[in-house]
Formats: C-alpha cells, structure tokens, sequence
C-alpha cells in the first residue's frame, strides 16, 4: 500500500499511515476550513487498509487540539477501525494527550464509550 | 487640507479616542469587523493564545476561550449573510475580560428565514444540562453527516458544553430581509 505522510500545518494535522511499517499516527491540530478535503484521501486509505489489515494494528491519536466538524471525523475514522475489530483483527487506539489538558483525556473517553476498540492512554511528556 | 476634511479628521480621531476608552472602560481585549476567512480566524486565535499566556492564565482556560473563538469564526465564515447578497462573509468579534469571565462575543447578519430555526437550536442547547448537552452531541456525531460548507452542526453544542455556560444570544432585524445575530459565549475563569 502506499504511505500517506502530510505534514501537518497550524490548522491541519500531521498523518502518518504506513501499513509496511505498521506505523499509524495523527498528531497537532486539526481545525480546518474544509474537513471533508482534508480527511477524504485519509478516509480512502483507511476503507482499502480495512479490507486486508495487519494482525495488529496500534493507531496512535497524539492530538493537541481539534474542532467540532473534525471531531466527527475521528469518530468516522474510529468507526471504519472498529470495522477490523468485527472481522476479528487486533486494533488498539493509543489516545495521548498532555496530563494538564484533561478535555482531550475526557475525549478520549467519550470516545472508547461509543466504539468497541480497546483505548490505552498515555501522557505526553513534551 | 480643507475645512471639511480638517472636520472630519477631528471627528475621527475623536472617535477613535472615545473607542479606545469605551474599550478599557469595557476590558475588551479585541474587537474586529470585516470579512471572517480561514486565514482570520487563525490569526485571532493565535493572538488570543498568546495575549492569554501572557496574563498566565491557566491552560484550560485558554484552551476553552482559544475552543470558543475558532466554533464561533468558523459558524461566520460557513453560515454569515449579507445585507447586499455579496458573497463575502463579513462579521464582528470581541473579545472582553472581567474578573471573573472571558467573553467572546460575535455577530453577523443572518436571512430572517433562518431565524426561527437558529433560535430553536440555541433554545434547545441551553435547556440541556451538561450530561445531555454530552447525550446529544454524541448522538449528532454519529448520526450527522458533514455538510457542503464542512460543519458537522456540532459547534453551539459544544460551546455549551465546555463552557458551562448558557448561550446568549439576541436578534435585531435590520430590514424585511436580514437580521443581525449576535451571540455571547461566556467562560469564567475559575
């Protein structure tokens, strides 16, 4: 498969997705105009992962900040994950965020309520 | 310089003092009118970030005054009207501070078709408590789609939701057509 690696900007994040080095990340902030443009070719990439995943997939959430439109978003995505999940693959969401920003813990949160994928939690240090 | 012109440059340096001071008599750390872009919303939301951690106020209340401005800019730049159906999508911002709160305050003209329905939504958000308001966006997560202009009609939930605070709001109709929206978000720094 092919390797998206966007480099992310002041209002877009950065993405990583590697199926070969089984590297999986989206990290910064999100919060631009068009989410639908920015998040099409990564929703496409995700849909065509999801039909031959690996054994194992870790997806690591490393985000500082998002806005509403792009909350909805990572549910999408989660949602297309938890899809591999069902077809009896592993996916564990690794949900970093720093220890004094407890509303992108509560996120985190919110979101390993509504999707069955195992969440793990770990605390930015930088 | 002519003797109008001389009159009229007083009265606009007069303004711009009785500006200056009805600003600091009201705190108000910000104010903008003119066209709401992507670009200006960046802009003010990187002001504010920083004129905030140079008060050294705490990082969730930055991080909520910093949530607040880009959903309310963005509704602007995705939702706002105009008095002459230009395209362009114009709006004022403030942003004032008291002892005890931030206020981000933001108006824009609206079609008056639409004011019924934005009256409902803002009525709704602020009869919900903070456990529903959480209900309900979880529900227009999963159940909304994004539309055209990339909303995912999350924001005024939202606000409600992290600031703990009820929206105000007011609508003052400017003609038959068009209305002026204006809605006051609140976050208390406590």
């Amino acid at each position: 498969m092919e390797v998206i690696n966007i480099k992310g900007t002041d209002d877009t994040p950065n993405v990583i997705l590697d199926k070969e080095n089984a590297q999986f990340e989206i990290s910064g902030r999100s919060l631009p105009e068009d989410v639908n443009m920015f998040f099409e070719p990564i929703m496409d990439w995700i849909d065509e992962y999801a039909e031959d995943p690996l054994d194992k997939t870790v997806f690591n959430f490393k985000l500082e900040y998002f806005n509403t439109a792009s909350s909805k978003v990572i549910l999408d995505i989660l949602l297309k994950l938890e899809e591999i999940v069902e077809n009896d693959k592993d996916v564990v969401i690794k949900w970093h965020y720093h220890e004094d920003e407890e509303d992108m813990l509560e996120a985190g949160e919110e979101y390993a309520d509504i999707v069955s994928i195992p969440f793990e939690y770990v605390i930015l240090d930088d | 310089m002519d003797e109008l012109n001389e009159n009229k440059s007083h009265s606009f340096l007069d303004f711009a003092y009785q500006m200056y001071k009805s600003m600091k008599t009201n705190e108000i750390n910000l104010v903008y009118e003119g066209e709401v872009t992507q670009e200006i919303t960046k802009t003010f939301t990187s002001l504010t970030e920083r004129s905030l951690s140079k008060n050294e106020e705490s990082n969730m209340v930055q991080r909520k005054v910093f949530h607040v401005m880009v959903e309310c800019l963005q509704n602007i730049s995705k939702h706002a009207d105009s008095l002459d159906g230009e395209e362009e999508k114009r709006g004022i911002v403030m942003v004032s501070h008291g002892k005890e709160s931030y206020n981000i305050i933001t108006g824009n003209v609206i079609k008056n078709e639409k004011v019924p329905a934005l009256k409902e939504s803002l009525e709704m958000v602020n009869n919900l408590s903070k456990e529903e308001l959480g209900q309900l966006y979880r529900k227009q997560m999963r159940e909304g789609t994004i539309s055209d202009k990339g909303g995912a009609g999350l924001g005024l939930i939202d606000i409600a939701k992290k600031t703990g605070s009820k929206l105000h709001y007011q609508f003052k109709e400017l003609n038959d057509q068009v209305s002026f929206f204006i809605l006051t978000s609140t976050v208390k720094r406590t």
